[in-house]
């Protein structure tokens, strides 16, 4: 094992891909010689060169549409578009062409292509620079969407994505990059569609996914020293999503919580919970709590009023086991 | 160049001949309603897909519009299978799921219809992006109209193309008629040629004149073939009908529509043929007839072909 910091590791995830496979190249602005503005690709330039590590103008709608035309044609792009905010001036290329490409052709193609993203507040980039957009892509047949929370998972679920024959969508964090962590030294890789228990418990489940792992093991931590104990499950990926890993753990605790950053209207809580209640149930014992950030743009100043954290996952447990039907 | 020979002269006036048939048969059966949804048919520009197409192989790409069956047909696609998808059918070319507006035959390299206003433009960059990158030699040819160009991904696609001097022809059908809005509302520009030279890229307009276009495409196919980077051509074509079958084109005066009329590409071609013996009159109705009798088979085929079934709706959503 070694200690990876997160931006890292998914440069190490592209590296090994692009070593591994010729039809691997890395789309975006400022990826070349600058190393990406987060410096996911520094020193990929270098090695692949500029056919390889192609360095894009400022143009999100063109270079979504030519990823998705290499990638109908025998490349397996990377696309990175450099803040998940910037993903709104692609919408045509990933939701009507992308999504669409294999199914409307009667799959004639498949579009083997990676799209990845930094999302997330916590750096106080301000409304234009710190969305969580994951739900918008979830809502939409043919695209699948990963959103790692870890240096383990964010390495092994890109090179997992690289691989796919499908659309894949990587909504990475940008206040996890420099998170650290431990690794493999060799090669792995983490499954698209299944979830992990990043904690299991008996007491209640806390659906979580990215950023809002780590605020749901802290209140973990908390309601242990108070006798809750809480199961954590990393969804990983959000479409499509691991029923049976969260029916199971409802199956258990029969309480369940969802935490995502994203604001809490129509995200993929929404979703979750309205599967449980479709499908299991009888199995629930109290009503199922969503956290999530309020229904306003991310404020630059007001950022930690704005962001849920591991205090709202302890009060939402509470309200669980209190609120018995 | 060299001028064409009899044959190709020969090849060229019948393909747009049976693009014209087959829009006029389409627009029949689409208003006894034998085809759903909406169809765009692009009766008066069919000298610009043949003379395009003409140049290219069949594993060179080629992207095109929501009115985009010429293209289709100009790049080789089976006129039966073509029929069927347009009824839906399950044997068509996208098993039904895309009809007129996404026709896809990647065996032709015809990459995909697309039913967004210059959706096509950067999928076809990324075609040529890929051929470049593999080094196939492969050319790809983007057809669109001249609403597109007024898109941001025309712009940016161009922009790119010229930067990485990609094997691509962008090929420009300016028909006047924006949907529903001529070109004078929506541009301060009357050749959409001139936008290339901000690109600094080669831009040529040419007439809807199937000789010049058949030349112009040419030296263009020929510059990408060679590595010697994109061209924006366009060509001033017509549009007779609507922006779709149905649309009385209450907006637009008659006589835009009787000029339009007089501008016939094939009724001028067919002339020039006769004229200089290339042709006869009995073998232009003999034409005439062999192509009538293949739509007719077509369109049976179509009618006689099943549709898919219910339970095959999920199928393939992912590979």
């Amino acid at each position: 094992m070694k200690e990876i910091r997160y931006i890292r590791a998914i440069n190490e995830a592209m590296k090994e891909e692009m070593e591994r496979d010729e039809n691997v190249i890395l789309i975006g602005e400022d990826v070349g010689v600058p190393g990406g503005s987060f410096g996911a690709s520094r020193g990929l330039y270098d090695l692949f060169g500029p056919e390889r590590v192609v360095d894009t103008p400022i143009s999100e709608a063109a270079i979504t549409g030519l990823a998705a035309g290499a990638a109908a044609c025998g490349l397996r792009p990377i696309l990175e578009i450099m803040f998940m905010d910037f993903m709104a001036v692609c919408m045509d290329g990933i939701v009507n062409q992308i999504a669409k490409m294999r199914y409307m052709f009667g799959s004639q193609n498949t579009v083997p292509i990676v799209i990845r993203t930094p999302s997330g507040a916590g750096l106080n980039a301000g409304p234009q620079h710190s969305q969580s957009l994951e739900a918008w892509f979830a809502h939409v047949p043919g695209l699948k969407v990963v959103m790692p929370g870890t240096p383990y998972d964010v390495k092994g679920l890109i090179k997992s994505a690289v691989r796919d024959d499908n659309p894949v969508i990587v909504v990475e964090h940008k206040a996890l990059h420099a998170l650290k962590g431990s690794i493999p030294e060799e090669e792995y890789l983490v499954p698209i569609g299944k979830a992990d228990v990043k904690k299991e418990g008996a007491d209640v489940t806390v659906v979580t996914v990215s950023k809002m792992v780590h605020e749901s093991l802290k209140a973990a931590e908390v309601l242990a020293q108070e006798g809750i104990n809480v199961e954590v499950i990393d969804l990983l990926t959000i479409s499509p999503w691991d029923r049976e890993t969260v029916f199971s753990s409802v199956g258990k605790t029969h309480r369940l919580v969802i935490a995502h950053e994203a604001v809490k209207s129509f995200g993929i809580g929404a979703e979750i919970s309205a599967a449980v209640c479709e499908e299991i149930m009888d199995e629930l014992d109290a009503p199922v709590m969503r956290v999530g950030a309020p229904y306003v743009p991310v404020p630059f100043s007001l950022e930690k009023a704005y962001l849920p954290n591991y205090g709202d996952i302890i009060a939402a447990v509470k309200k669980t086991l209190e609120r018995t039907f | 160049m060299r001028k064409p020979a009899k044959k190709k002269l020969i090849q060229l006036y019948e393909r747009m001949v049976i693009i014209r048939k087959v829009e006029e048969r389409l627009m029949e059966v689409f208003s006894k309603g034998e085809i759903p949804g909406f169809i765009h048919v692009c009766i008066g520009q069919e000298a610009t897909p043949v003379a395009v197409c003409s140049w290219l192989k069949d594993s060179d790409y080629m992207s095109n519009t929501h009115r985009g069956h010429g293209h289709a047909l100009a790049k080789g696609i089976d006129l039966n299978l073509f029929m069927a998808e347009l009824f839906g059918k399950k044997n068509g070319f996208c098993r039904g799921r895309s009809g007129s507006m996404h026709l896809a035959d990647r065996n032709l390299g015809i990459l995909g219809a697309n039913g967004i206003v210059g959706g096509g433009i950067p999928i076809a960059t990324g075609a040529a992006f890929a051929a470049s990158y593999k080094k196939t030699g492969q050319v790809t040819v983007c057809f669109f109209g001249e609403g597109a160009t007024n898109e941001g991904t025309f712009h940016e696609s161009l922009n790119i193309a010229s930067l990485r001097k990609l094997p691509i022809v962008y090929v420009c059908e300016n028909n006047g008629w924006a949907e529903f809005t001529s070109q004078a509302v929506h541009m301060p520009i009357r050749d959409v040629a001139d936008r290339a030279s901000a690109y600094n890229m080669t831009g040529t307009t040419v007439s809807n004149k199937v000789l010049d276009i058949y030349k112009a495409a040419g030296e263009a196919i020929g510059r990408a073939r060679k590595g010697e980077g994109p061209t924006l051509l366009e060509v001033k074509s017509t549009r007779w009908h609507g922006h779709f079958v149905g649309d009385a084109q209450k907006y637009r005066p008659e006589e835009d529509v009787k000029t339009a009329k007089q501008q016939d590409c094939i009724a001028d071609f067919e002339k020039k043929l006769v004229k200089e013996k290339v042709l006869s009159k009995t073998e232009v109705r003999k034409m005439g007839e062999s192509v009538h009798k293949r739509i007719e088979t077509a369109v049976e085929f179509a009618r006689e072909s099943p549709f898919p079934d219910a339970s095959e709706l999920m199928d393939d959503l992912y590979a």
